[in-house]
């Protein structure tokens, strides 16, 4: 008797903490596994000032957009600009933030510049030693990260490179990237813009030094738009709303900013 | 005398609750492994994916085989062994049999030290001081590789098989090595032919205490290995099956094949610890019987 009495209290506690976590109000957003980070900590920021939730489902640029188009989420999130046939089916962008990412190198290495293709070739492995782009004359290491990543899927489709990387290391955290390269002289690797740090040298990229201003006005061209996508016509709920107006206003730049991306607004 | 009774039963009860939490927590984990784990074998098909040589899950023909995995895995935990087990075991023979006691008591606190550092830890060190020295030694492109790895995990794997070979060496009769040494054998000899035969299967459960921590680890050897889906080779950059699930899951989608072979690879994982197991629990039996 005594064992059932306190199974039974364990049970009504596990029951009680099951109910402390319905959900109230929420504002469902849905699309681009990038923009985790940055989602996350908006979402963070404005369930602290609000008491609305806010959920995240990591589904992938084109799946955001599609669960907006069937009305199965508040806002759809896409790291990229919306096509022109998305845009004529009624929905509408609205941009976040700029997700820049710097090309960094080692500070001993003399390479200062690279263009686009060079990176993209230097990348798929058709250009294997500094010497062909002006520096020394050492093989070069190819530092990236993880597949999944958001950082590796930005470098990857802004350079063309998707799936055709030849990786020396695929590190976890931007912080390993940038250590690796600051320690290894022959080292080329990327990293989000904002924490890029003095310990490596980010090169320019076409003659565009890499820099929140560059990215912002599109002349760096390592960068993709962080972008809400919402249906035209359909209004948003109450709570989505004012998610909405939080995200894009003044106040939340800081934490976009801590989130390793450029603001827009 | 009645109320004693019903308190003893309280008391029986508590413990029960809580004896039954950790057997539950390993049916849950066993049970949820076997489940996730499942349905990517079952899509991917179970030779492809033990047997696959590619591993491309993002790309646009995706592919989920981990035959690198599994073959660095074995790899670099036969490494960890081939580098400490001698390492430690003779270090276990001289603290247990030779040392004074004030040498011990140092060298036995910096093994205790060793084995308290975090993972992470070795991991940096690793990273900034290990992978730059092998790339000047040996003048490689990159030092992240699977020597770095196997260095890693040879150190971190000495504190187990010192600890563990020294109780059973220490645990050897006196009078055996007496005997030995009275019938004229130096004390080398009687070190090699009577103490470690006599503290042998100790000496089994150190290494396969050592083989589960090696093939057990991921974070030191993610910041160590480079991570990249390659067959195994000395110098070149590798993972593990500890670091291919570690390093995908934070971005791995929900629901998507990619995650559900993740879990496949723990999966994988789990059953060779499980063997690992077995065999320690073959060998303290076989100790204990003696």
């Amino acid at each position: 008797m005594k064992k059932f009495f306190g199974l039974l209290t364990v049970v009504v506690l596990a029951i009680c903490m099951l109910v402390g976590c319905a959900p109230k109000e929420t504002v469902s957003t849905d699309g681009s596994t990038s923009m985790n980070k940055v989602i996350g900590a908006l979402g963070e920021a404005f369930e602290a000032d609000t008491g609305i939730t806010v959920s995240y489902n990591a589904t992938g640029s084109g799946a955001g957009i599609q669960a907006v188009f069937e009305g199965r989420c508040d806002i759809g999130l896409s790291s990229r600009r919306l096509k022109d046939e998305e845009k004529a089916k009624g929905l509408e962008e609205t941009i976040l933030a700029y997700d820049g990412i710097a090309i960094i190198v080692n500070s001993e290495n003399p390479v200062n510049g690279l263009d686009l293709e060079t990176i993209a070739k230097i990348y798929t492995g058709e250009i294997t030693n500094w010497k062909e782009v002006g520096g020394n004359d050492r093989q070069i290491v190819l530092i990236g990260r993880e597949a999944g990543s958001g950082t590796r899927d930005g470098f990857e489709s802004i350079t063309g490179t998707e799936g055709e990387c030849k990786y020396r290391q695929e590190l976890t955290s931007t912080g390993d990237v940038i250590t690796s390269v600051a320690s290894n002289a022959d080292a080329i690797g990327y990293a989000s813009l904002a924490s890029v740090k003095d310990t490596v040298k980010a090169v320019t990229v076409g003659g565009v030094v890499p820099s929140e201003e560059t990215v912002k006005n599109g002349t760096y061209v390592v960068q993709r738009p962080f972008v809400l996508v919402t249906k035209q016509g359909v209004k948003l709920s109450e709570s989505a709303q004012k998610f909405f107006d939080y995200v894009t206003s003044e106040a939340a730049n800081e934490i976009i900013s801590l989130a390793g991306v450029v603001p827009a607004n | 005398m009645k109320k004693n009774k019903l308190f003893e039963n309280i008391v029986h009860g508590v413990f029960l609750i809580l004896g039954l939490i950790t057997v539950t927590c390993v049916l849950l984990i066993t049970v949820y492994l076997v489940i996730s784990g499942i349905p990517a074998i079952k899509e991917i098909g179970l030779i492809n994916f033990l047997f696959g040589k590619k591993w491309a899950p993002t790309a646009a023909e995706s592919q989920y085989g981990i035959l690198p995995f599994i073959l660095t895995s074995v790899y670099g935990t036969a490494g960890a062994i081939i580098i400490g087990v001698p390492i430690g075991f003779l270090t276990a023979v001289y603290l247990s049999k030779v040392a004074n006691k004030k040498v011990r008591a140092v060298i036995e606190s910096a093994v205790n030290l060793l084995a308290g550092i975090p993972s992470v830890v070795y991991g940096f060190v690793g990273m900034l001081v290990l992978v730059p020295a092998i790339r000047k030694i040996f003048d490689v492109p990159d030092g992240a590789s699977l020597l770095a790895a196997i260095l890693v995990l040879a150190v971190m794997i000495l504190p187990s098989i010192i600890k563990v070979s020294i109780t059973a060496l220490d645990s050897v009769p006196k009078e055996y090595e007496d005997a030995s040494l009275a019938l004229g054998a130096t004390p080398t000899e009687t070190f090699f032919k009577v103490s470690v035969p006599a503290a042998k299967s100790g000496i089994a459960t150190a290494v396969v205490l050592g083989v589960g921590r090696a093939i057990g680890e991921a974070m030191a050897v993610m910041m160590v290995a480079g991570n990249v889906a390659n067959m195994p080779s000395l110098f070149q950059s590798v993972r593990f099956l500890t670091t291919a699930v570690a390093s995908e899951m934070a971005y791995a989608s929900h629901g998507s094949l990619q995650r559900q072979a993740l879990f496949s690879i723990a999966l994988v994982l789990f059953l060779f610890i499980m063997l690992i197991n077995a065999t320690l629990n073959f060998f303290l039996k076989r100790s204990k019987e003696k």
